[in-house]
């Protein structure tokens, strides 16, 4: 099935510069509908009143986390489970890799991350695009 | 003459004093006065360094003084990456007047330019890193401080301006409390010896499936 390259994605992370980035990537990948959030407690008001195809989120966010969004998002009673659900984060270390598996997180991308990277992720969680 | 030096004579001090208590017939009052005198200067001498040391001066003002440096790089960088962005964009809104060829070896460039403003983010995290780090010092020393200026009464006074324990008592805490759980997991940037790449984080999700 090919990927929808009209399809909402979120895009998560309290600063500023990385959410520029992250957005300019995806719209040279051909994602223009892109939203932002800076922290977990905003994309998760977003993710309750829009359908996205992908989220892409920090993880080292305040008030809510990156993780935390994660498990919100996965919960059992959230319409939204399934949604696909990649963390580009400076967390490096094995135990934050497992955590974040363990939540349910579709893959994992430490920064600094070049394009070619993400791009491998999104195809590895959405498909061919 | 030096701490651990200072140290050592109080410890022998109050061994030698409480061993001549204890045997009472070695026990001379002169000799006792004598102990305590020594080590009434040898705690003199300690509040003495102390207060001129300015102790409150770290957490009145050398510490503020550093993370205000500090976020302002932050606050620099950013804007300087915004910049360098702004322009990214103008020369992409232009692409489309060249060829193909062209417009495809310009975006690549381009694309290299954001893969490094990714540079901000990081040195901002790691200097947020560095500021929780002096933050806690701050409250530490402000504690050491409070403790100091409760057990030795009217220490700093002569010690100048910007000196005073009160300064150092100021946001006072009773030092910071480990993370717990998930809380734990938020680190920020590793040192390279202690994160794992790329390839090993892929290797490690693949090995769940």
């Amino acid at each position: 099935m090919s990927v929808d390259k009209n399809m909402n994605v979120l895009i998560v992370d309290d600063y500023s510069t990385m959410l520029r980035i992250i957005k300019n990537l995806l719209k040279q990948l051909g994602f223009n509908n892109v939203d932002e959030a800076t922290d977990g407690s905003m994309a998760l008001e977003k993710v309750q009143n829009k359908s996205y195809g992908l989220i892409i989120s920090d993880w080292n966010m305040e008030p809510m986390t990156g993780l935390e969004l994660l498990k919100q998002v996965r919960g059992a009673d959230a319409d939204y489970k399934d949604t696909p659900f990649i963390m580009v984060t400076a967390e490096s270390k094995t135990e934050n890799v497992v955590a974040a598996k363990q939540a349910g997180v579709n893959n994992y991308v430490v920064k600094p991350f070049n394009a070619e990277t993400l791009k491998t992720k999104m195809v590895a969680v959405l498909g061919e695009f | 003459m030096s701490n651990s030096y200072q140290k050592e004579q109080v410890v022998h001090i109050v061994n030698s004093v409480l061993e001549k208590v204890r045997s009472s017939s070695e026990i001379s009052k002169e000799a006792i006065y004598q102990e305590l005198e020594e080590l009434k200067r040898i705690i003199d001498d300690a509040r003495s360094g102390i207060g001129s040391a300015q102790a409150g001066d770290i957490t009145g003002k050398h510490i503020p003084t550093a993370t205000d440096e500090l976020d302002a790089v932050v606050e620099a960088t950013a804007e300087a990456t915004g910049s360098i962005m702004d322009a990214c964009e103008a020369i992409e809104g232009h692409v489309s007047s060249l060829d193909a060829e062209q417009q495809g070896k310009v975006m690549d460039e381009i694309t290299k330019i954001y893969e490094a403003c990714t540079f901000q983010d990081i040195t901002g995290q790691r200097i947020t890193k560095v500021v929780r780090a002096l933050r806690d010092i701050e409250s530490k020393v402000s504690h050491l401080l409070t403790v100091l200026g409760e057990k030795l009464p009217g220490l700093g006074e002569d010690s100048g301006e910007g000196a005073t324990l009160a300064a150092g008592q100021q946001g006072t805490q009773q030092g910071s409390v480990e993370p717990q759980g998930d809380e734990a997991l938020l680190n920020g940037p590793q040192m390279a010896d202690e994160a794992i790449s790329q390839d090993d984080i892929d290797k490690l999700l693949a090995s769940f499936d």
